[in-house]
């Protein structure tokens, strides 16, 4: 079985900002347009090679999604960065409608997502993205795990015709996947296989679950976890595959447990497969300051609460 | 395609515009009459300027294609006058005249509020939720400029319409990138549903703010088809040169039918029977009803 370890952490919105450079060398109709975050946003190596290509639109999102929504009339492909907060909430009816019931091929690029932007507090820690974001008719909502899977993704979408959510994060954090893997959009990856439970993890908790899986591996427990980096459209052929084997699910996110990559596990299940499942994210509540390892554990999205969850949802087989 | 840009006005082609109108005004009281809701009274204010723009100024092709490269586009960011624009649309050719009948029907591609997702031709983004279509135009300009496309883009507003906040935004946008493909006009005819504009939250002097932003600011009245092509046709001379181009054109709410004229009333209120049957006699079926 692949143990998996990782040598070096880094920030996902370093792979976005690699990424939005290596799509935007192979393919000229990729623009970029940030409102006031480039830096934060790691956009500006894309602005100093494709000047003309790279739209500063000053604080000022809701125009940012309308102008990314005009610029695909005539065939350029927008990437818009701003903070998570900043590209769903702040702006949720221009997406719905100049972007997504308009059937506009916009990238809705997110960075700091979560708890784990950290310091700024719950202002900026938007925990409810996701679920906005999947609700939304016509959206990709996509929420990859590592640097390098971050910057496959980026890349990936410029070839999905249609409004996508793409969603990272500020911190660094471990590396774990290959360099050089292709994003499939919509396809979960099995991680490790296993027989008791399957363990559905997005973004940062990927690599907690892949902790988790060990710990439980010395109890004797046989946990499989596969990643669920895009939650919508949803793998649901392998979350009924891998429950069909284990019987239970735990699910852990950075999000609201409300709305989030859980329920759409348990509405798979119920309909086609019911067990039971457990969830891990946030509670119905805000964030704080603090940092983000300390905010991710005082939050119970942790290695340990995966674990407990995994052997609570056993004992309800 | 027909290139109209070189176009020049005499009186026989105003008296046929004119003609057009009288029957795109029937068609919007038809139509919001049929189904007893819409908007009619910015539709019939807007008619002019819809004929005018679709039968005179525009370069485009009714054989529609969305991407619009190397025509002139059209937004229409003040979505629930969207009788006026379907009308002109059916009337320039884009679709037939008998869809007409479906607006607002269940299963039509005249939904309430503009919209693509039903693929009616002359639609490029779905518009209602006010203020965004100024946003739309703008990233569509700097489309044509990053293509070397020198057609023009073209947007309507409305005046109340200017109260959303994302409106500013763009305005601010635009000058400091010098969008200068672009020609807005403001239908600037005072009044929105609850009442006149300058009791509900005036805009005050509506010139010397986009002088401000630093757009080029032309003044114009509406209703008089001759001075509206006399306008967006200096419009285009403004265009090309480092600022964006305004058109704050006085219209007169329900213009054209005089029970409708002039108030916010008929803002969003379909004519019953009887007031069909009125507006109707005072608007001559030119071009035969749908």
């Amino acid at each position: 079985m692949t143990k998996y370890t990782f040598t070096e952490k880094q920030d996902t919105r370093s792979g976005f900002g690699a990424g939005l450079l290596e799509v935007g060398r192979s393919n000229e109709n990729v623009v970029a347009l940030c409102a006031d975050l480039t830096g934060s946003l790691k956009m500006t190596a894309f602005q100093k090679e494709f000047p003309d290509r790279f739209f500063q639109t000053g604080i000022a999102e809701a125009n940012m999604m309308g102008l990314a929504a005009g610029m695909t009339i005539g065939g350029k492909i927008p990437y818009t960065g701003t903070f998570a907060n900043f590209s769903t909430g702040r702006v949720y009816d221009q997406i719905r409608q100049s972007i997504a019931y308009s059937e506009k091929n916009v990238k809705i690029c997110a960075s700091h997502a979560g708890l784990t932007l950290g310091e700024d507090g719950a202002t900026h820690q938007i925990l409810e993205d996701l679920g906005m974001m999947k609700m939304m008719p016509n959206m990709v909502v996509i929420n990859p795990c590592d640097y390098h899977q971050t910057k496959a993704a980026t890349i990936a979408i410029a070839d999905h015709h249609g409004p996508v959510y793409l969603r990272f994060g500020r911190p660094k954090m471990p590396v774990f996947t290959p360099e050089d893997q292709t994003f499939r959009i919509g396809k979960a990856i099995n991680f490790i296989a296993g027989n008791d439970v399957s363990i559905f993890a997005t973004g940062h908790m990927l690599w907690y679950a892949i902790e988790a899986e060990a710990i439980l591996s010395e109890q004797g427990i046989s946990a499989e976890v596969i990643n669920i980096h895009t939650i919508k459209p949803l793998d649901q052929e392998a979350i009924l595959h891998s429950v069909a084997k284990t019987g239970c699910a735990v699910t852990a996110e950075e999000h609201q447990i409300n709305g989030g990559l859980g329920d759409s596990v348990a509405q798979t299940l119920c309909r086609n497969h019911p067990a039971p499942v457990e969830f891990i994210g946030v509670n119905n509540s805000f964030g704080e300051s603090g940092k983000p390892l300390e905010l991710l554990d005082k939050y119970g999205l942790s290695t340990e609460s995966i674990v407990s969850a995994a052997e609570k949802v056993i004992g309800r087989k | 395609m027909i290139d109209q840009t070189n176009a020049t006005i005499d009186q026989t082609e105003i008296a046929e515009l004119k003609k057009v109108a009288s029957q795109v005004r029937r068609d919007i009281v038809r139509m919001v009459h049929a189904v007893q809701s819409g908007h009619p009274g910015g539709s019939l204010g807007c008619t002019e300027f819809f004929v005018a723009l679709y039968f005179k100024i525009l370069s485009a092709d009714p054989a529609f294609n969305a991407d619009g490269i190397n025509e002139d586009l059209f937004f229409l960011s003040n979505g629930h006058i969207s009788p006026v624009w379907y009308s002109v649309l059916a009337r320039k050719g884009y679709f037939e005249l008998s869809e007409l009948a479906t607006f607002r029907k269940i299963n039509s591609r005249l939904q309430g509020h503009p919209a693509t997702e039903e693929g009616l031709p002359g639609i490029r983004v779905a518009s209602g939720s006010l203020g965004q279509g100024l946003s739309v135009s703008i990233g569509a300009a700097q489309t044509k400029k990053l293509n070397k496309d020198d057609h023009l883009v073209y947007t309507l507003t409305g005046d109340g319409e200017l109260q959303e906040g994302q409106v500013w935004e763009a305005i601010m946008y635009a000058a400091h990138n010098q969008v200068d493909n672009i020609i807005v006009t403001v239908d600037h005819n005072g009044q929105q549903i609850d009442g006149p504009v300058d009791q509900i939250l005036s805009l005050a002097n509506l010139k010397e703010k986009w002088q401000a932003f630093g757009w080029q600011v032309i003044e114009s009245k509406g209703n008089d088809m001759e001075e509206v092509i006399n306008t967006l046709t200096h419009a285009k001379t403004l265009t090309g040169k480092g600022k964006p181009v305004v058109n704050l054109m006085r219209t007169q709410m329900g213009n054209g039918v005089d029970f409708m004229t002039g108030s916010h009333k008929w803002h969003g209120v379909a004519p019953n029977d009887e007031q069909l049957q009125s507006a109707l006699n005072q608007l001559e079926e030119t071009l035969g009803d749908y």
